[in-house]
Order: structure tokens, then C-alpha cells, then sequence
């Protein structure tokens, strides 16, 4: 193999000067993007180790973004599900209501570092492009962002904030016109623009280092964690949840805890329509490793390597791949991989909605599907910390008509 | 099982004995169906054709523009794959035993095929190199290394990104011919730059000795000739399957037109890179 894998007396140590976390990552782009991806690597080493990149970083993420977000203990939904604690990490509460602008915020700053003023995104539900379309505008950058053409359809209202923002929206309408074709065309896009143009990719996936980049960028997410509930419990919380579709919420929220054995991680993959119905979104429940956008990591693909469909009715899931770390985490057993339908989401979305006054995305409402079949049978001093990695408002077009239909609405 | 039959490096010397380029071209296996592939395959040396750059199909091609992608759409379309590629490659050996074919495409196909199984298999059908687009040098120990052990050349490609500290890195472990990628771009999107072409391919001899491939852009019988003054290759790819493309019926079968749209443009393309440097 490639690579080999890092000592394992720290699951917090990958990927290495390769960007392999065991067999998976590296750097499997075509020869005209190397050149710039060792650059991007060089400036994010540079920028990494140094203070003045931190502190403007700490400037943004307190003034723009509005971090720390909070750490919220969901007392009705606790008392619902009668079991452990539950607490909410509320990333959607940061400016363009989701997690994204964590990554997007870094990798602009270090766009800006490079003196790159021209940015492409791909996006899947439309967060990460609007997240990114919106830092483009605080610093002057021109923006693109690639966008499956059925994505576009089923996420309006983030079209039209990218518009106001001043980004460009190119529809994709190659292979399924969603998330995986949105990349391949940002790709094809950047490797005729690859001297003047950065790409922020939106999740912990692609070439190194942007796995590694993109889990730093995010690792906010689970600092902050573990200060407010040393803080509000005075503890380690003992299990945390989020949703996987590249996974960057997720590696977000479990970097920090990866070498406490005491905590419990769960990631939910989407389900779609049920693992066995073959239409989902789950690399890991329902799929192999394989090679696909830059990196080696579970992938839904059929018996000749060609990549299949994924399905799900979150935009911000339905992609074939996951990050390559949280393949590596799979295997390595430290991270259980679970999943949730788009039934059980939609349930979830209401009952979030209904009980704490939170409508949350459908992404994490595949994570709180997830919460609500385990927390249960869990004791009551157990504290289960899920993040709430982005807000619901941008689905209630494709959500509305099916709670209706299932009587929840 | 190892590779011994160096028809690449026989035809690259007959070529230079002739003074003039070669004419490389690209076909995806399978496309629009696996007997009408085999028969434009068939037919593509006597059309003036020198080498053939065989295209693996793949649901993502990502260095790929909208030719080459619709072309592996309708080989996987029609059943294609890696076992149907192999078996046309193996069905177009057996009755011709000297053109050089080199199998192009995209890793994770061969990942899952297994790297063993298909070094074998492909050594064996009769393929002379590979160029696969997604294993940079950094990603050598994948497939570069075990093709190169076994005989079987691992054709590079160079792009204009790629600068002359870059270059070194990008020659370790070339062999075949090195493919000089004309533009900072995906397939069949811009036309050749000649000047540039000229003045990179004058950079990259002054590191290399082995034979150089230009493609990317390569669209007509002009440019071909244009190319092949400086070139010792010239690969045409979107041109081709855009002449199979447009010889289809209306519901994308191929017709009685189009193994001969392939071959005239062939033929045509054929007549630029050899008048190229009378």
C-alpha cells in the first residue's frame, strides 16, 4: 500500500506528509493541479503555524461568524426521549446558518494569503455556497459556485442568497446533475484556471490537504465543546452525534475527542430510502473503498469501479463519497458509522421543530433520527452532545409536502 | 506475466526513420457499442492511425470535457467494461500484431479490477502502456511502480503547470513517450496553442530524450500538421468521438456511416501529420 499507517497511540496524529490516513487520502488529481495543490499545502503549513493567521481567524469567527456558538441543553426533547441528556452544539446560530463558514472563513483568509481574489465552490444543498459567496463579498473576491442542476431546483432560496451576494451560479447537468457532478465540474473548471483560481471545497474530502485543512478549519466546533460542558456539567460529554455526507461537521465535532476512550462517536450517514432498497447515501454502511475526487475512501460504486447514484432527500447528503479520515475511523473502529432514512429525518425535523422551537436542517435531522433510537435506553446522568450544523429554513419546499403526506403536519 | 513486445518504442523509431510525427487516436472501448468499437478500431491503422490511445470508460471523468464524457456515457451505456475494454483490445490483437495501443483512463476502475489482475490481463491482451490521468508521481506506488516492474510503460503527463522543477518529478519512472498536455484544461475544450506548444516542447527536451505526444485541442487536419512539426505524436481524442457522435441515429445507435465518418476523419487528420514536415 501506499502509505503506512500512522502509530496508533493517538487517532488525532493523520494524515501523514502524503495526506494518508492509513490507505486512505492522498492526492489523486491530474498532473495540472499539482503544482498549485503542493502551493495550497505549502500556504496552509505556513499559515498553520502561524499566530498572525490564527489571530485574524479568532477576529472573524467572533465578529463575523458569531462563535463560540452556543451549547444548548434540549430539555423537551430530553424529557421526550426520556433517557441521557441532550445538548445541541447550534452551528446553525452562525452567520448563514450552518457549520460551513467555519471551513469557508480559513480557506478564504488563506486565499487571501496566496493572493488568489478568485474563488470557485461546489455546493450541494447550498450552504457551503452561500457561505462562500459570502466571504467573497466581505473580502472583494469574485466567486463561482458549481451547482447541480436538480440541486438548484430543490434549493431556491440559497440560489437566490448566492445571487445577492454577487456569486455566479453555474448549474451542472452532467451524470445526476447533483452534489458529485457539481465537483467534477468545479475540478474541470479549476484545471483551466488553475494559475489564477482557488478552490474552497466545502467538506473534508478531495486531494491533500484539504481533508486535513477543511478538519482543522472545523475542529472549532468540538474545542468549543468540550470548554462549555466542562463548564455546564463539568464533564466529558459520553456520547456525541453528528450527520455524514463528506463529514465535516462531524470531523469537526469528534477531532478533539478522538483519543478520549470514554466517548462514545457516532456518525449517521443518510439512508434514503433504506440501505437495503439501494437507494442511499451511505458510503460506509453501503459501499467499498475506491477512488473519486482526489482521494481514496469508501465510495457507492458498482463491481466495475463506476460510481453510482446516491440518493437522499437532503442536497447536503447525497453524495457517493465521505471524507477519507472518516473512512479511516471506520475501520480503525473508533467511530461507529449508523444511518437514518429520509423518513426518519422528516419525523425528526418536525419534533425538533415542535418541541424546542428549532427548525433544524434536514442534515442534522438525520443526526437527531439517530439520537432519538438511542438516548432512551441511556442512563440520565449520560450527556449525549449531537451538533445542529445548520438551520431548516432553506429546506421547507422540499419538507412541507412530504410531512404533510405523512400526517406530521 | 511481463510486458515484452515494445511496440511503442519500435513505432516511435520507424516514425523518426520517416521523419514525421505520429498520429495518435483516442477511442473510448465500448463506445457507441462494443462490435461497432471493434470495427472502428479495426480500421483506424489503415486509416493512417500510427497509435491508439484506447479510453478505459468511466462514470467521472474528471480531466474529461463534454465529448470524452458523453462518449465513456455511451460505452457504459451499452454494457462497458473493464473485462468488455480488455476483450476488444484482445479481439483487435489478432489480427493486428504491430500498432502501438496505449490504455487511457481513470484510476478507480482499475483499483477495483485489482492492480495485479489487471497488469495481467492487460499485458497479456495485448496493451502496450497506460496513461492514467488521476496518479500524479506522488501516487507512483499504486500502479506506476508494479507496470513499470513488470515491462509495461507508464506514459506521464506534462501540462503547461508543470514547471522545470516540477519536470524531474514528472520524468521519474516516464516511459513510452511522455504526453504533453497542449492546454491548462480539460479534452476537446480549446484549440492547440501552437507558439506555446513549440516553446514547451523545446523546454521539455532539454530534459528528456524520450518521444513527445502533444493532445488536447488537436481538432483538424491544420493543426495536426502544425503540431507535427514539432511533435514526434499527435493525439486527437474529442475530435473522433465527436465524428462518431454526430454519425448516430436519433436514438444514439450507430448507423452504416459510422465507421466511415471515423475513418475520413482520420485519414484526413493523417494526411496534415505527414505532410507536416515536407
Amino acid at each position: 500500500m501506499a502509505s503506512s499507517t500512522p502509530v496508533l497511540n493517538s487517532f488525532r496524529n493523520g494524515p501523514d506528509e502524503n495526506g494518508h490516513f492509513g490507505i486512505f487520502g492522498g492526492r489523486f488529481v491530474a498532473e495540472t493541479l499539482m503544482p498549485l495543490i503542493l502551493e495550497v499545502e505549502k500556504a496552509y503549513l505556513t499559515a498553520k503555524g502561524d499566530p498572525d493567521f490564527w489571530a485574524e481567524m479568532e477576529y472573524y469567527r467572533k465578529h463575523y461568524i458569531g462563535r463560540p456558538s452556543a451549547l444548548y441543553f434540549a430539555p423537551r426533547l430530553t424529557e421526550h426521549f426520556g433517557g441521557g441528556k441532550l445538548y445541541f452544539k447550534r452551528d446553525e446560530l452562525n452567520h448563514t446558518g450552518a457549520h460551513k463558514i467555519n471551513n469557508v472563513m480559513g480557506q478564504a483568509l488563506l486565499a487571501k494569503r496566496m493572493g488568489k481574489t478568485k474563488i470557485i465552490a461546489e455546493t450541494g444543498a447550498g450552504q457551503h455556497g452561500v457561505a462562500t459567496a459570502t466571504a467573497c463579498a466581505l473580502f472583494g473576491m469574485e466567486c463561482e459556485v458549481f451547482m447541480g442542476a436538480e440541486d438548484v431546483k430543490r434549493q431556491k432560496p440559497n440560489v437566490d442568497r448566492m445571487r445577492l451576494l454577487g456569486a455566479k451560479v453555474v448549474p451542472v447537468t452532467s451524470g445526476s446533475s447533483t452534489l458529485k457532478d457539481a465537483m467534477n465540474e468545479a475540478l474541470r473548471y479549476w484545471v483551466s484556471k488553475a494559475e489564477t483560481h482557488f478552490y474552497i471545497i466545502g467538506t473534508a474530502a478531495g486531494p491533500h490537504p484539504y481533508p486535513a485543512m477543511v478538519r482543522d478549519f472545523q475542529s472549532i466546533i468540538g474545542e468549543e465543546v468540550r470548554w462549555q460542558l466542562e463548564e455546564a456539567e463539568g464533564k466529558l460529554p459520553d456520547v456525541l452525534v453528528a450527520c455524514i455526507g463528506g463529514g465535516s461537521n462531524a470531523i469537526g465535532l469528534f477531532h478533539p475527542f478522538l483519543d478520549d476512550e470514554s466517548v462514545e462517536i457516532f456518525g449517521v450517514e443518510a439512508a434514503g430510502h433504506g440501505i437495503d432498497s439501494g437507494e442511499h447515501a451511505a458510503s460506509l454502511t453501503g459501499g467499498n473503498p475506491g477512488v473519486l475526487h482526489g482521494n481514496r475512501t469508501y465510495l457507492l460504486q458498482d463491481d466495475d469501479g463506476q460510481i453510482t447514484e446516491a440518493h437522499s432527500i437532503s442536497a447536503g447528503l447525497d453524495y457517493p463519497g465521505i471524507g477519507p479520515e472518516h473512512s479511516w475511523l471506520h475501520e480503525s473502529g473508533r467511530v461507529k458509522y449508523v444511518s437514518a432514512t429520509d423518513t426518519d429525518a422528516l419525523k425528526a425535523f418536525a419534533l425538533c421543530s415542535k418541541l424546542e422551537g428549532i427548525i433544524p436542517a434536514l442534515e442534522p435531522s438525520h443526526a437527531l433520527a439517530y439520537v432519538g433510537s438511542m438516548i432512551g435506553d441511556l442512563a440520565k446522568d449520560k450527556i449525549v452532545v449531537m451538533n445542529l450544523c445548520g438551520r431548516g429554513d432553506k429546506d421547507l419546499d422540499a419538507v412541507i409536502p412530504r410531512l404533510e403526506e405523512m400526517g406530521e403536519l | 506475466m511481463a510486458y515484452t513486445a515494445s511496440r511503442l518504442d519500435t513505432s516511435f523509431a520507424a516514425l523518426k526513420a520517416e521523419n514525421r510525427a505520429g498520429l495518435g487516436i483516442f477511442i473510448t472501448a465500448g463506445d457507441p457499442d462494443p462490435e461497432t468499437s471493434l470495427a472502428i478500431m479495426k480500421a483506424l491503422p489503415g486509416a493512417g492511425a500510427d497509435m491508439i490511445e484506447f479510453g478505459m470508460p468511466f462514470s467521472d471523468p474528471m480531466a474529461d470535457g463534454p465529448s470524452v464524457q458523453a462518449s465513456s456515457q455511451r460505452s457504459l451505456k451499452a454494457g462497458g467494461s473493464m473485462v468488455k475494454t480488455l476483450a476488444q483490445l484482445r479481439a483487435f490483437r489478432e489480427d493486428d500484431k504491430t500498432t502501438p495501443v496505449v490504455l487511457m483512463g481513470y484510476y478507480n476502475p482499475i483499483y477495483i479490477y485489482g492492480v495485479e489482475r489487471f497488469l495481467t490481463d492487460a499485458i497479456e491482451a495485448g496493451a502496450d502502456g497506460l496513461i492514467v490521468v488521476d496518479l500524479p508521481p506522488e501516487e507512483d506506488e499504486e500502479l506506476c511502480l508494479p507496470a513499470v516492474k513488470r515491462g509495461l510503460p507508464f506514459v506521464r503527463l506534462a501540462t503547461p503547470t508543470t514547471d522545470d522543477a516540477r519536470l524531474p518529478t514528472v520524468l521519474t519512472n516516464t516511459s513510452g513517450f511522455l504526453y504533453y498536455v497542449s492546454i491548462a484544461g480539460v479534452t476537446g475544450t480549446a484549440e492547440v496553442p501552437i507558439d506555446m506548444v513549440t516553446a514547451a516542447l523545446a523546454r521539455l527536451r532539454k530534459h528528456t530524450d524520450i518521444p513527445i505526444g502533444v493532445g488536447f485541442g488537436i481538432k483538424t487536419k491544420e493543426q495536426a500538421a502544425a503540431v507535427g512539426t514539432v511533435a514526434d505524436a499527435c493525439i486527437v481524442g474529442s475530435a473522433v468521438v465527436d465524428a462518431i457522435r454526430d454519425s448516430l441515429d436519433g436514438s444514439g445507435k450507430a448507423t452504416g456511416k459510422t465507421v466511415g465518418a471515423v475513418t475520413a476523419l482520420v485519414s484526413d487528420l493523417a494526411a496534415g501529420v505527414r505532410n507536416a514536415r515536407s
